[in-house]
């Protein structure tokens, strides 16, 4: 089986974040593989031990990704490709970004596509069912379960809460919710092996694509921090007291209840 | 420039979820005073149609089939892009629910526009319209404003306000139908855990338990309080990963996001994953034994002290507030 994993690089989800002239500060910040992307190596890897085949890991960003798809390679990936679109595109939206990555993928025939269901980071969702729709394939989104037999494909998704079981066939892309299973950590041998695997990097001259034609929707005009809380009020005295207060204050001052 | 503006209305188990009117108003404010247009999707969904004229749609379009019973994205696709098709809008609006989420980039890319998604304020009108959407998990914000081509959004339930109800108004309805064939997904079984009680993402109210609940039994007490408010039960991922409740509870980085009006926060130290998920909510209440808790750093008001103590206080005080007013 074909199998092609999309991975985004994002900042730890412990980062501080800091605005500085209008942009995200990233010196010194760290950097992990999305954690939905997690779950979507790991299934993906999970299918190909049951079903035979390969799986590629494939990354659109800068140079600096090249980390995380070697921490992808040594979880067990077969493979590894970065879309590095650094130096030719400045704007990049998510219409922008699913047509690079699925004109990179138009012609390789994948039978099944895993992607994360949100990146913590841009956090829009969009493009895991962006690209099945330009590849023309279909798509489930927030996947906690998945099982192939031949082309026949079982899913079961999470849809706010509830659980939809559901059935489609190959060629797919699925989208990564929690719960679809718990991502391995990468062993030492396998970060020795991961070394060696391949990991081709394409520029955008290296795929039919005209800057003009995947110039960005949309355009972020400035990045801000939320105002900052003032320190809220821990009530004191005795717990009847307080407790009487907190009501007071819910209904009188707040007007929530 | 006014704008014609379509607006996606969804329904759950019969009833018109609150983000359907959430959307009417958003479309109002990009339409700058052009026409809105709610559309419909269902196997039998007629009579939601007049709701929709009360909250301020200007026309209700309505396409119903068998094969729309259950959302595919096939499906509501199709119906969608007919509906496109034959109305033209100049602006889109989903919710950014499970359905809105799922559809949204799929109809956003057949068109092949840009989609500004989890949108949680507009400010601005027509062309002049600026969204706003938080980033890096409600850490940070961004405005973005769309450069050309339709103006599609999907916006986060709890955040836009509806628009006044006014009785007399009525939409003009019509009915539009769509040859819906081809379905590459079959739905067999859809196993419901959540709807017990009001859905988490729309709740005014959230009461929301952590490690500290300290067993499923100990979640009891925080459903009494919630239902006595008319509200939602959360969870942290420490309860959710203790197995006492179920993982379609967990607030934050991966799980739901919510804003409710009023977040109280149980036995939640409040880690930046978990805040992610709830730090937008209008007022947050921290109940917490340890005064150093993070949850306090963030929360509107708080007590120090044992939960199972404070809560049924709680429960007791609020209904007493309900009995007098
Ligand atoms: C040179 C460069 C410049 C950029 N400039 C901007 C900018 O100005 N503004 C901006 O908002 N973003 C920018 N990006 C980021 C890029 O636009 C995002 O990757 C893309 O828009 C994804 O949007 P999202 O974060 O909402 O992801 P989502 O749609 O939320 O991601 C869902 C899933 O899609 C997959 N995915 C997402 N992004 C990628 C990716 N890059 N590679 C592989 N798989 C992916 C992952 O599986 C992920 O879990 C830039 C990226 C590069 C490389
Ligand atoms: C990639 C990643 C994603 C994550 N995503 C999420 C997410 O989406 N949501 C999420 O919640 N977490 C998430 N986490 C986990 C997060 O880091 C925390 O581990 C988790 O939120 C802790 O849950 P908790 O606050 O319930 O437990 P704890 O941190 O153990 O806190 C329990 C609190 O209860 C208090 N307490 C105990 N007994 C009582 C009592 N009787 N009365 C009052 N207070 C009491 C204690 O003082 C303590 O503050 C994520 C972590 C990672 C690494």
């Amino acid at each position: 089986m074909n199998i092609y994993v999309l991975v985004k690089r994002t900042f730890d989800t412990e980062e501080k974040i800091v605005v500085s002239g209008g942009k995200i500060q990233e010196d010194g910040a760290e950097f992990i593989i999305n954690p939905y992307d997690e779950y979507a190596i790991e299934e993906a890897i999970q299918v190909r031990d049951a079903q035979g085949g390969e799986v590629t890991v494939l990354t659109l960003g800068g140079e600096d990704a090249e980390k995380q798809l070697r921490t992808a390679l040594a979880m067990g990936a077969d493979k590894a490709v970065l879309i590095n679109v650094e130096d030719d595109v400045e704007e990049l939206d998510q219409f922008t970004a699913a047509h690079i990555i699925s004109e990179y993928l138009k012609d390789k025939n994948p039978d099944l596509i895993l992607a994360g269901n949100v990146a913590i980071d841009g956090g829009s969702g969009q493009i895991g069912p962006r690209v099945a729709e330009l590849l023309g394939i279909n798509y489930v989104t927030t996947i906690t379960n998945l099982e192939i037999d031949g082309t026949t494909v079982t899913i079961k998704r999470d849809v706010e809460g509830d659980t939809e079981i559901l059935e489609t066939s190959l060629p797919l892309l699925v989208t990564a919710q929690q719960g679809l299973n718990e991502p391995r950590y990468p062993s030492l041998p396998g970060i020795m092996k991961a070394k060696k695997k391949p990991l081709d990097e394409v520029e955008l001259d290296d795929l039919d694509i005209d800057e003009d034609d995947v110039e960005a929707k949309t355009e972020t005009l400035e990045i801000y921090l939320p105002p900052k809380k003032e320190a809220g009020k821990v009530l004191e005295g005795e717990l009847a007291d307080q407790v009487r207060e907190l009501v007071h204050l819910l209904h009188s001052e707040a007007k929530v209840v | 420039m006014s704008k014609k503006v379509l607006v996606l209305a969804e329904a759950r188990e019969g009833t018109l979820r609150n983000v359907s009117y959430e959307a009417i108003a958003a479309g109002k404010q990009i339409s700058n005073g052009g026409e809105v247009v709610s559309v419909l999707l269902g196997d039998s969904v007629k009579d939601l149609s007049t709701e929709l004229g009360k909250y301020g749609a200007d026309r209700v379009i309505t396409v119903e089939h068998p094969h729309l019973k259950q959302y595919t994205s096939d499906g509501y696709g199709q119906a969608i892009l007919a509906v496109i098709e034959q109305e033209k809008p100049e602006a889109i609006v989903f919710g950014h629910t499970a359905l809105g989420k799922d559809l949204s980039p799929k109809i956003a890319s057949k068109l092949q526009v840009g989609l500004v998604s989890d949108v949680t304020a507009i400010e601005g009108e027509g062309d002049a319209a600026v969204y706003i959407r938080p980033i890096y998990s409600g850490k940070a914000f961004e405005k973005v404003k769309v450069k050309n081509g339709i103006e599609f959004i999907t916006i986060r339930p709890n955040n836009i306000a509806p628009l006044t109800k006014e009785e007399n108004k009525i939409a003009d309805v019509s009915a539009l139908s769509v040859d819906i064939t081809n379905l590459r997904t079959i739905i067999k079984e859809v196993v419901r855990k959540s709807s017990e009680g009001v859905d988490l993402s729309e709740a005014k109210v959230v009461i929301a338990g952590g490690r500290g609940v300290k067993s499923e039994e100990g979640f009891a007490p925080l459903k009494e309080l919630a239902a006595v408010l008319g509200g939602a039960v959360g969870a942290s991922r420490g309860a959710c990963d203790a197995d006492y409740c179920d993982y379609s509870l967990q607030i934050g980085q991966t799980g739901k996001v919510v804003t409710p009006d009023l977040y109280i926060a149980a036995g939640i130290s409040g880690a930046i994953q978990h805040l992610a998920g709830m730090s937008n909510s209008k007022i947050i209440v921290a109940i917490n034994k340890d005064p150093e808790a993070n949850i306090f750093k963030v929360a509107d008001y708080g007590i120090v002290g044992d939960l199972f103590e404070v809560i049924p206080m709680l429960t007791e005080e609020f209904k007493q507030l309900k009995v007098n007013a």
